[in-house]
């Protein structure tokens, strides 16, 4: 384990686990950014530069602030816990336990001990021409869902039948 | 050196982490928040299987990674609307309040 790796899964673990753990929506939405971008990191890391990169305009850039759009919009809270009501335990338990089987799995398995080969060549040019080549059905297969996305997501907000777009 | 299985721990860590925070927060947001950390650590999952494969120059993970990530941008944007919509008909994002499918 190198200690580049160690310090990025530290710092995505740490924005990660406060996303999920933090009382304020807006913290949790900053935490998550963190946690976005050390993600990214570790994909720079991996050598895929495209993914990376991808990864921070898509999610610290998009979702992130879609996210505090929303919260802001909604103006909404963390509601308090009625008693009696609480699913803490039992999503806490289910979360561990599939943690265990994945970790199980991943122990078991022999992949775990490849170690990294030579860098490949994977760069923003290879990725584009293979785009264009063999990947061009699901190219522009995403290029219908994202236009049919934006458009059902506006459509969504923006309520059917009120009249006012 | 780092060896592919402390990238797969720390991956299904993060999907762990998402997935208890989608089980157990209330708000809708946060809810689509877990979510979508459960896709991202799919997609460490892909990126590191591509960099640790026999076969990296072949950019398979990569391609699966960077249509993953555009479909859970769509699948937060979609979603993000859906909340808005459900805040409009019934002034709450408390998932606990929302159990009637009419609105």
């Amino acid at each position: 384990m190198t200690i580049g790796f160690l310090i990025l899964a530290i710092v995505t673990m740490a924005g990660v686990v406060a996303a999920m753990s933090m009382r304020h929506l807006i913290h949790c939405v900053l935490a998550l950014t963190l946690g976005f971008a050390g993600l990214a990191m570790l994909y720079l890391q991996l050598e895929a530069q495209f993914v990376g990169l991808t990864q921070l305009l898509v999610y610290v850039g998009g979702v992130a602030i879609l996210a505090v759009f929303a919260i802001m919009t909604t103006h909404s809270s963390e509601p308090v816990a009625r008693p009696g009501t609480s699913y803490w335990l039992g999503g806490c338990v289910v979360a561990t336990a599939v943690f265990i089987l994945l970790a199980h799995a991943i122990e078991k398995s022999g992949v775990g001990a490849r170690t990294m080969p030579a860098a490949p060549v994977g760069g923003v040019k290879e990725i584009g021409v293979a785009l264009m080549s063999g990947y061009i059905l699901p190219l522009e297969i995403v290029g219908l869902l994202l236009t049919a996305a934006l458009v059902g997501a506006v459509v969504v907000a923006t309520g059917e039948g009120s009249g006012k777009r | 050196m780092t060896t592919l299985s402390h990238y797969l721990l720390l991956s299904a860590l993060i999907f762990a982490v998402g997935m208890a925070g989608a089980l157990t927060r209330r708000n809708a947001i946060l809810v689509l928040v877990g979510i979508e950390l459960m896709l991202n650590a799919a997609n460490l999952n892909l990126i590191a299987f591509w960099r640790y494969g026999p076969h990296p120059e072949a950019l398979t993970g990569v391609m699966f990674a960077v249509f993953s990530i555009t479909v859970a941008a769509a699948e937060a944007a979609v979603g993000l609307g859906l909340i808005l919509a459900l805040h409009r008909h019934m002034q709450t994002t408390d998932l606990d309040k929302v159990t009637g499918m009419k609105g």
